[in-house]
């Protein structure tokens, strides 16, 4: 055998590349005077020390499980869906628009309800590149990234121009009916006697999130079509050889990645703001990139990843609360996970490797 | 050691490689090689593939750097960091794939690196001359002033050879010179290397075919698994015992089998024509027919339609013409001209490249044993595969075609080339198929597995299938077929029985040469290859 085990490069490998990120983190942070210890006890007891830092590490964290399950399928046919954001944008749309204009007699069916308005829409915004992709062969990466802009300005019209109740300032639709207001993890698990989560964004949406992960796995691992995806991302010419359609895999592969895109607007939009306002997304369909690349396209990656960055996220905001430690600091902190995780995977990788087959060789002699 | 090692003693070795050791990573390439090769001699280097030739030759040629060991040449402690160091010291190498400027003529290729002073005219007249000398001391003839990509492939080998004999090298290296060439180019190869080593050039031939080594080596060194197993004289030696020495047991270099007994045709293709995507018609009318029970071999250089042929009737192109399975047409364009319409025709494929067509390498073995056959019904439970009942046929099948190791979760880049192979051919052949596509069925494969699986192949023809076989090895294609059709520049040139013809005749064949020339052999071959290159340098346009 020439590799090392599975489990060393699923863990170790992301493992070792985020405390390479945390170290240069720390020397930046060292760099402009703050103590990296006391910032970091600060964004773990803001994160991860009281249930309400939890409920914000959560609520961040179901969004990136959206979009980090949205890349990794589509990086399962080998395509990169850059346009995470707007298909994420566009899906909060179809929840609005499901929210706003269907009577629902409870928030159960209408979760059902914009759920499958979000998938939708997200999908049918991932469709358009799809095609142009499979028939056209016009490259995903350039359209999903115009699609991001197009969405953007679709968005800005509708909310300005339709949807924006009247003499209202800002671009944003009017609140949704109170039959839409999904559960809350406050309304969830807090007792009379000990109050949990409060004020936080967290929902039911979270298990939501966790339901597509499972899904996600049995999609790709478990069925035919999941079979076909990984195939066809592995070896074009060989799914031809096997008589796979490129067109019908690329135009499914991507369906699938809008739909899950779609749906964290379920936690931005019906969840927290109970509106939809213009910028619902606040880039977390990029981070959906850095998510899959650090999750290694597994929905159980994906899920550890997401938590992690919505520990950066969440942490980041106390930081820039009680510290003189800047907000864009958190995003040079984010970066560097992302350049170590994605960008410099190898450079962790080989020396780990070859660590690991001289203590194979050592054990063998 | 050899006896005469005496002997020797009295001359220096033209190259002496001592405890050349290279590893990649995990993998050992070269593990402690020491060779000496005497100058005026030819000396082969036969190994499967994966045996380290090539990785020694780089070493050589100053590619890579061993990790451990020492270079003489002539006698003298040689360091050879790069290529350049490498062509100092009198070494120039044939690559498989040549490195030649398409659009520069053979003139400016020779000269390319090698180019003196400000203007080129000074070279370009320094190696007129300089050809004109060698194309007289070696029969090395070659037009200086032909565009390289108007040259058949093996003037352009001659070219190569031209450029390292320019430079002034004793001691060439070849790597699988002949796997691109027809016979007859291969012969005139071989007579001009034997002139080389006649003037006192040294020459390393590294090949995987035991016929050249036997035909044109005088020294041939073996390896295997990265290590030199043995060095010895060739006349002093048998195919048989080289054999053994390359697989580390005996093997039969021969297939056994019965008569064929064909029944009625099975397949048949009528006028058959493909356009590939560049515009470039690369079938031209393809007929043929094959019948149950019997084994068709297409003869041929590469890349004269063969694979095209293999694509189209595997349903992973488009073509014009009719082709029929059982007296029945297919679709040929439409709908139902994909690989899956091809399998529920009884048409299974055991493809060219099982890299990048016949297997998912990350995927497991079970996971391959499907593929293709993962629609159907069989193997599904509700809305997901049935992975367990998979996983358990294709253990059964495993054990059937004895791959090695029998571990269905095992992924498929980690069997070996010929246990990958098998893995494929198990696939196709348990699906009893009504036609067998087969593809270079033993490229790659190490000899062990050469035999099971030629064995297969008959099996199943005496099972009374039809099999169409593809092929570039023309003593495979002998050697199985029960017909041989022969293909050149996308047209079948003829079809000859194999009791009835021969390497010469299928040569001239493969060459598009179809009437007895009146002039000799290697001059009719050549001008058909050149009119054919021409042909395809001005559709490339």
């Amino acid at each position: 055998m020439d590799r090392m085990p599975a489990w060393a490069d699923a863990v170790l490998v992301p493992l070792f590349s985020i405390v390479l990120a945390a170290i240069i983190s720390a020397l930046v942070i060292l760099a402009i005077g703050e103590s990296p210890v006391e910032a970091f006890k600060l964004m773990v007891d803001g994160a991860l020390m009281k249930s309400s830092g939890w409920g914000y590490t959560l609520y961040y964290a179901t969004n990136f499980i959206f979009t980090g399950l949205c890349v990794a399928v589509a990086f399962h046919a080998r395509m990169f869906n850059i346009g995470g954001e707007g298909q994420a944008m566009i899906g909060g749309l179809g929840v609005a628009l499901a929210c706003l204009f269907i009577p629902w007699p409870h928030w159960t069916v209408a979760l059902v309800g914009a759920m499958a308005a979000g998938a939708l829409f997200g999908a049918g915004w991932a469709l358009i590149p799809a095609y142009l992709q499979a028939k056209r062969g016009s490259h995903i990466v350039i359209t999903t990234i115009m699609f991001n802009f197009i969405a953007a300005a679709v968005l800005n019209y509708v909310l300005v121009n339709l949807l924006r109740p009247p003499r209202a300032m800002d671009p944003a639709t009017a609140t949704f009916p109170p039959a839409t207001h999904l559960p809350t993890f406050q309304q969830m698990f807090s007792t009379a006697e000990t109050p949990l989560f409060r004020g936080s964004p967290a929902n039911v949406t979270f298990f939501l999130a966790v339901a597509a992960c499972i899904g996600v796995w049995f999609l790709i691992w478990r069925t035919r079509l999941g079979y076909e995806i990984r195939a066809f991302g592995h070896s074009e010419t060989a799914a031809r050889y096997a008589g796979i359609s490129s067109v019908r895999i690329t135009v499914i592969a991507m369906l699938l990645s809008g739909a899950l895109a779609g749906c964290m607007a379920l936690n931005t939009t019906m969840g927290e703001a109970e509106r939809l306002v213009m910028n619902a997304t606040e880039g977390a369909g990029f981070i959906g990139i850095a998510v899959a690349l650090m999750g290694r396209s597994h929905p159980v990656g994906v899920f550890l990843a997401a938590l992690l960055f919505g520990f950066l996220y969440q942490g980041g905001a106390e930081l820039a609360l009680w510290t003189n430690i800047p907000r864009e600091l958190i995003t040079v902190i984010q970066a560097l996970v992302i350049l170590f995780t994605g960008a410099l995977d190898n450079m962790v990788r080989m020396p780990l490797e070859r660590l690991f087959l001289s203590f194979r060789k050592g054990g063998q002699a | 050691m050899a006896p005469d090692d005496r002997e020797e003693t009295m001359t220096q070795p033209a190259i002496e490689l001592k405890g050349i050791s290279k590893a990649f990573g995990p993998v050992q390439a070269n593990r402690d090689i020491s060779i000496r090769v005497m100058p005026g001699t030819i000396h082969g280097i036969i190994g499967e593939n994966g045996a380290g030739k090539s990785t020694l030759m780089s070493i050589l040629y100053g590619f890579y750097k061993a990790d451990a060991g020492e270079i003489f040449i002539n006698g003298k402690k040689t360091e050879i960091p790069d290529s350049q160091a490498a062509i100092a010291a009198g070494i120039g190498m044939v690559f498989q794939h040549f490195k030649l400027v398409q659009n520069f003529t053979v003139l400016e290729n020779v000269i390319l690196g090698a180019e003196e002073g400000q203007l080129l005219k000074t070279s370009l007249s320094k190696a007129r001359g300089v050809l004109k000398q060698l194309a007289e001391d070696y029969a090395l003839r070659v037009d200086p002033d032909a565009l390289i990509e108007n040259l058949s492939v093996g003037h352009q080998q001659r070219v190569e050879i031209l450029k390292a004999l320019y430079r002034q090298a004793d001691i060439l290296i070849l790597d699988e010179p002949t796997g691109v060439l027809t016979p007859a180019e291969a012969d005139h190869l071989f007579r001009i290397l034997e002139g080389l080593r006649d003037q006192g050039k040294t020459i390393i031939l590294i090949t995987h075919k035991l016929r050249e080594i036997m035909e044109i080596t005088d020294t041939v060194s073996v390896m295997r698994r990265g290590e030199m197993t043995a060095t010895v004289k060739t006349s002093e030696t048998s195919p048989e015992e080289l054999a053994e020495l390359m697989v580390g047991r005996k093997v039969l270099l021969h297939v056994d089998k019965k008569p064929a007994q064909p029944g009625k045709p099975v397949l048949e293709i009528e006028n058959l024509r493909h356009v590939d995507s560049w515009g470039v018609e690369r079938l031209k009318g393809i007929s043929l027919s094959v019948r149950a029970g019997e084994i068709l071999g297409i003869a041929g250089v590469s890349g004269n339609g063969q694979s095209e042929l293999l694509h189209v009737l595997g349903g992973m192109t488009t073509a014009t013409g009719t082709i029929r399975v059982n007296g029945q047409e297919i679709d040929l364009t439409g709908q139902h001209s994909d690989g899956q319409s091809r399998r529920a025709r009884g048409i299974a494929h055991v493809p060219e490249d099982r890299h990048h067509e016949g297997l998912i390498l990350p995927y497991t073995a079970w996971e391959n044993l499907v593929f293709g056959y993962h629609r159907d019904p069989a193997i599904q439970k509700g809305w997901l595969m049935d992975n367990a009942g998979i996983k358990a046929e294709a253990a059964k099948k495993m054990e059937r075609f004895d791959v090695r190791p029998p571990n269905p979760n095992l992924a498929a880049r980690n069997f070996s080339g010929g246990n990958q192979q098998k893995i494929v051919l198990a696939r196709e052949i348990e699906r009893d198929p009504d036609i067998l596509l087969v593809g270079q069925p033993t490229r790659g494969v190490d000899i062990g597995a050469i035999e099971f699986i030629h064995k297969e192949i008959i099996r199943l023809r005496d099972k009374g299938k039809a099999i169409l076989l593809v092929s570039v090895e023309l003593d495979e294609i002998l050697s199985l077929s029960d017909r041989i059709a022969v293909m050149f520049d996308g047209r079948i040139m003829g079809e000859r029985l194999p009791a009835e013809t021969d390497q010469t005749e299928l040569g001239l064949l493969m060459a598009g040469v179809t009437e007895k020339p009146d002039k000799p052999l290697i001059e009719a071959v050549d001008e058909q290859l050149k009119a054919k290159a021409q042909r395809e340098a001005r559709n490339n346009v």
